[in-house]
């Protein structure tokens, strides 16, 4: 059996073509200047430096990260009682919701959100207030089947004890569904607000050419105005938030555990 | 009594509301890709001229055609690669395996376009041209930790002792994986298959990065478009049904085969 080790050889180096040397080039363009050779780099933090003291950039980059934290926010306060109250039906009625919801999952993204701006071009509204209504959709799914998940694993023994031990109706949920469900909520928002600060489809469709986020900033280095390097560093700041939200989001999880 | 009617009836009043939010889009999209105007807003009357349209447009069916060529040569490469090595990773030591399963989940937890510019400038800074090879390179790279990721925990729940109990018996190491290992882990094997396959059709960001300009997806080519084709619609109808038709059978033939082999049982 030992010898089935060797199976995932190939794989390995397929790891290291394609996943380590393309995220090492990233890093490489971030830390140098443009123009350098092949064999002589000449390292900088320009790039960085460059990106931070600028407002125009910040700001931008401060339109995602509100854009994605509302996108979330939204995501659970529609999404919450829907996954509640799927939750309540029964088992056969469960599986079909869950089925419904899946389905629209599988279709083209961009195709969705085209017909979003079909729809759209019927109302008079805020390109803001588009970008959100195409956000929240795209994101939604995700965020109820995440909470229906935790929601569903509970064991119905705890409310009926919390019910004999006088709890009402409201006082039930907040004690005993709402606290035991938060690990669904925690990862309902690693699928929704980490994708959703780096998108950049959504905004352009639906924003109208002149809404910039994060995402649309690193494309117009990379294809329109050919600095790499920039692009690279931008690239980097935005992966560098993301893993630390996700670390953040990861210690507020554990910290919730442990008060109980 | 009635205030728990009254209960029902607002938590089933919600879900529909939630549904019909979902649907809406796709609603909408199947209704006017009959209409027999441009309009998006009224409904003159129904027609298939956009169907019609779609099949005359050759910028369209090329991009389809892309889509589905590179979608099954990434399906079918990312589930033999991923298989084989989930199960390689599956008999490996802790350290070879966490590190690597740390780093199949890159792809997955980084943002797309992240994934997308380093695969960019892999290719250019080797000086290899964008086409449609490094586009089913791609693919096949953000593929494959799918397929690890839905077949590894199957093989987790293996009994080890059965492949031991063939290979005492006298079975080769390739036909204990091929009549033991895999025959069981065939469902997970089938849904990593699935989802490699709709993540590269439904795949744009990726895809708008290392394409190159010759060669464009679904996904590319609506982002492309200047003005609004209604084509389009017919082309969402039809891949709609496309994907319940799948997913329906998917889901379908599992039951049936479970069915048949309770009546065996019987």
């Amino acid at each position: 059996m030992k010898s089935f080790v060797r199976m995932s050889y190939p794989y390995l180096l397929w790891i290291g073509l394609f996943i380590v040397a393309p995220m090492f080039m990233i890093l490489l363009y971030a830390v140098t200047r443009s123009g350098n050779g092949t064999i002589t780099f000449s390292f900088t933090l320009e790039n960085f430096s460059r990106f931070l003291t600028d407002t125009t950039f910040l700001k931008v980059l401060w339109t995602s990260l509100r854009i994605a934290l509302i996108t979330t926010v939204f995501c659970i306060l529609i999404g919450y009682p829907a996954a509640l109250f799927i939750a309540r039906l029964s088992e056969k009625r469960q599986t079909l919701m869950i089925l419904l919801l899946t389905l629209p999952m599988w279709i083209n993204m961009l195709l969705k959100t085209y017909a979003w701006r079909g729809i759209l071009m019927n109302f008079d509204l805020e390109s803001e207030v588009k970008v959100f209504i195409g956000m929240v959709y795209d994101f939604l799914p995700y965020m109820i089947i995440q909470i229906h998940t935790a929601i569903a694993k509970l064991d119905p023994n705890l409310l009926v004890a919390a019910h004999d031990l006088g709890a009402s109706n409201w006082k039930a949920f907040t004690k005993v569904t709402l606290p035991l469900s938060v690990p669904g909520i925690i990862s309902g928002i690693t699928l929704v607000f980490l994708p959703a600060v780096s998108s950049f489809v959504i905004p352009k469709l639906l924003g109208g050419g002149n809404y910039v986020l994060i995402g649309n900033l690193i494309e117009t280095y990379f294809l329109v105005a050919g600095d790499w390097n920039f692009g690279s560093a931008i690239s980097l700041i935005m992966a560098l938030i993301i893993i630390l939200s996700m670390y953040l989001t990861k210690k507020l999880d554990r910290s919730d555990v442990k008060e109980e | 009594m009635p205030k728990k009617s009254a209960g029902r009836f607002f938590t089933s009043g919600y879900l529909i509301l939630v549904l019909l939010f979902i649907y809406l889009p796709i609603l909408y999209v199947m209704v006017f890709s009959f209409n027999d105007s441009k309009s998006m807003i009224s409904f003159s009357g129904f027609s298939l001229r956009w169907y019609e349209s779609m099949f005359e447009n050759r910028e369209m069916l090329e991009s389809i055609y892309y889509t589905l060529l590179v979608a099954l040569i990434a399906t079918v490469v990312s589930t033999v690669v991923g298989t084989v090595a989930a199960i390689g990773l599956s008999k490996a030591r802790p350290l070879l395996k966490n590190i690597a399963l740390e780093l199949n989940n890159l792809p997955v937890l980084n943002p797309d376009i992240v994934t997308a510019i380093s695969l960019m400038l892999l290719f250019l800074s080797v000086k290899i041209q964008r086409s449609i090879v490094t586009l089913t390179l791609a693919h096949i790279t953000f593929c494959i930790p799918y397929v690890i990721l839905s077949v590894l925990p199957k093989l987790r729940q293996l009994d080890d002792n059965v492949a031991e109990a063939a290979l005492d018996l006298g079975a080769t190491p390739v036909k204990a994986l091929t009549r033991v290992i895999i025959p069981q882990i065939a469902p997970a094997i089938f849904s990593g298959a699935l989802i490699a396959f709709s993540m590269s059709f439904d795949d744009f960001v990726i895809s708008f990065f290392t394409a190159g300009v010759d060669v464009q997806n679904i996904s590319m080519y609506v982002y492309s478009m200047k003005r609004f084709n209604p084509s389009v619609n017919a082309l969402s109808t039809l891949i709609v049904i496309a994907v319940t038709l799948i997913l329906v059978l998917a889901n379908l033939i599992p039951a049936l085969r479970e069915r048949k082999d309770k009546k065996e049982e019987v």
